[in-house]
């Protein structure tokens, strides 16, 4: 049973770690509190139900789709948005009022197109891509797509096949912040805001793409989300929201790779309460959330933001 | 004329006689309290907000533990429901003090992490496990203290506390001072201001209003359950009134309620979800557009504004 607990936690924590790295993301080189970051999510989680119901083919082709789609739209939201916000007096404090705005446009839209009832989809139908490419390339039989056998443990294989996406996910943004001549500009962005604007550095250009990154990546992690979590439903944001605020707080918020290792940490965090004492999991993200903010609020790596 | 009487006589007084007055003329009195609730919420936030900067975004954390503090002494210790209203702003205050170390904390830090502490005690309220103090989450009922009109006329004793505070606020060299500290805490506390104990007395006094008008809350709809009490459309709805209006002010946050809650029951509740698209709207347009509040109108054209 721990053993069951720590690889769910991990192979969940993989990809919490992905829910919340869009986040931290834009909060890292925006200063923005994206509220409507769990409903892009859910916007994701929707390109999925399109591309199973409309096209009939793996939700897997619904990562690309999802992610270029969503990388054009935060572009757009950027332009539309952000300059403005950042012209105001407090625009980290009206971002979260902004954004909270836009959370209920996305839901209410949603909700007038689709309607509220719950959406999922067969967890057998993720994944179905590989099984024709080794039939193809392999021949044989196909299989009855069984759970993955881990450590002696069975588990879902949609939860293995999001988990590995999440790290391919990751291993893209480490590659983009630190391979790129982009990641550099965003990293000098990030860091200091106003010189790299002096340093002539077109920062509204950076951090639009880092925008559409961030809600791309929220897309990418909304397609797994009917497997994980069951269905989704428009309403579905909010809750996906404060459960990425507890994981970019506990790697450390503005430090997008810190994210990875709190998504892990909450990952397994989460599976072992839910294990031993199931009746009080739901309070774990909260509290969870405000040690770590009280103890070390720059998070588990982070650089010291502690004001008074 | 001081300018204390003077905002007392021509916004405090006019506003509580115009809601003692109404529900002898208007018949839907449950929409007259929620009313006076989200003025009493709406003035909550602008203390905490409005004069130090601090965002709630978990404000309704001690609107929900005033709400299930009146509960408890109701339902276990059969106080009388006056007596359960002040217990249920003593738990506001006891919350608050809880959660002072949160004021470390600044910018979106704060609000994250006092979104959470409303989360945290929503779910510990509801946790099943502790059924036989709080209910769980089967939610309270208590018949006993069901009186609307006395619980109406406490409410409006409560917003007449609130609109006394910020009056105060406003005139005093203590307002005076939390702005100064709101602006620049380093520069506030050079000229001798004591930073950490006036950031605490302004939070515990908004927590004290809040956990007042949850007891209120509470006695008036005697029957709700954690999620009703603890929605966070509470403090998002507080907020947005007060910054509607324009924070740090008296008369703005109460011109926020009437507008936008009057066109949010205007708009009414038959479909929902276009009324959350409106309101989304709403709230975008006002952040882009109008990022000080609507006294800001007034304020650019040099008037004063109380």
């Amino acid at each position: 049973m721990l053993i069951y607990a720590l690889v769910a936690g991990v192979l969940f924590g993989l990809y919490f770690s992905l829910v919340g790295i869009g986040l931290n993301l834009v909060f890292g080189v925006m200063r923005i509190v994206n509220l409507a970051h769990g409903d892009f999510l859910m916007l994701g989680a929707f390109v999925a139900f399109g591309v199973v119901t409309l096209a009939g083919i793996d939700p897997l082709f619904a990562v690309p789709l999802a992610f270029v789609l969503f990388v054009l739209v935060g572009m757009l939201l950027y332009w539309v948005l952000v300059p403005r916000l950042q012209g105001s007096v407090n625009p980290e404090m009206l971002s979260i009022i902004l954004f909270f705005g836009l959370s209920q446009v996305i839901e209410a839209v949603t909700t007038i197109f689709f309607g509220t009832s719950e959406r999922s989809i067969q967890s057998r139908a993720l994944g179905t891509v590989f099984q024709t490419i080794k039939i193809k390339l392999f021949g044989g039989t196909p299989d009855s797509g069984g759970p993955i056998q881990i450590f002696g443990q069975g588990f879902p294989a949609s939860w293995v096949i999001a988990s590995i996406t999440s790290l391919i996910a990751i291993a893209f943004v480490y590659v983009y912040l630190y391979r790129t001549r982009l990641g550099t500009l965003t990293r000098a962005v990030m860091s200091r805001r106003d010189e790299a604007f002096a340093t002539g550095i077109d920062v509204d250009r950076v951090s639009a793409a880092a925008f559409g990154i961030g809600l791309g990546l929220a897309a990418v992690a909304g397609v797994f989300a009917p497997f994980m979590f069951g269905s989704v439903t428009p309403a579905f944001g909010a809750d996906a929201t404060v459960t990425s605020f507890a994981i970019v707080v506990l790697g450390s918020l503005g430090n997008p790779l810190g994210t990875a290792l709190g998504g892990v940490v909450y990952g397994v965090c989460y599976m072992l309460v839910q294990t031993y004492l199931s009746s009080w999991a739901d309070l774990l993200p909260y509290v969870l959330l405000i040690f770590i903010l009280l103890l070390r609020p720059s998070g588990l790596l982070g650089r010291r933001v502690r004001v008074a | 004329m001081p300018s204390a009487f003077k905002h007392t006589l021509f916004i405090v007084a006019p506003l509580l006689a115009v809601f003692a007055v109404l529900p002898g003329v208007y018949e839907n009195h449950l929409l007259l309290f929620n009313f006076v609730i989200f003025l009493i919420l709406a003035q909550g936030v602008n203390i905490i907000y409005g004069f130090t900067g601090y965002l709630p975004f978990g404000y309704v954390g001690f609107f929900g533990a005033g709400a299930y503090g009146f509960a408890i002494l109701v339902m276990h210790y059969q106080a009388p429901a006056v007596i359960a209203v002040l217990a249920a702003g003593l738990v506001g205050v006891a919350l608050g003090l809880l959660l002072t170390p949160l004021l470390r904390l600044s910018g979106a830090y704060f609000a994250i992490a006092n979104l959470a502490a409303s989360l945290a005690v929503l779910h510990f309220v509801a946790n099943p496990a502790l059924e036989n103090i709080t209910r769980g989450p089967y939610g309270v009922s208590l018949t006993g203290t069901f009186n609307p009109t006395l619980a109406y006329s406490a409410a409006l004793a409560v917003l007449a506390l609130t609109l006394g505070a910020v009056v105060f606020l406003k005139n005093s060299g203590f307002g005076l001072a939390l702005q100064a500290v709101r602006e620049d805490a380093v520069s506030a506390s050079m000229a001798g201001v004591n930073v950490v104990r006036m950031r605490v007395i302004a939070w515990l006094a908004s927590a004290l209003v809040a956990g007042l008008a949850g007891g209120v809350y509470a006695w008036y709809v005697s029957v709700f359950y954690p999620d009703n009490v603890f929605s966070g459309d509470f403090s998002i709805f507080a907020i947005v009134f007060a910054l509607f209006g324009g924070v740090a002010t008296i008369s703005g946050p109460i011109v926020g309620v009437i507008i936008l809650y009057g066109i949010y029951n205007l708009i009414g509740f038959t479909t929902p979800q276009y009324f959350q698209l409106i309101y989304g709207l709403l709230i975008m347009g006002l952040v882009l557009f109008l990022p000080a509040g609507l006294v800001s109108l007034a304020t650019r054209r040099g008037w004063h504004v109380p």
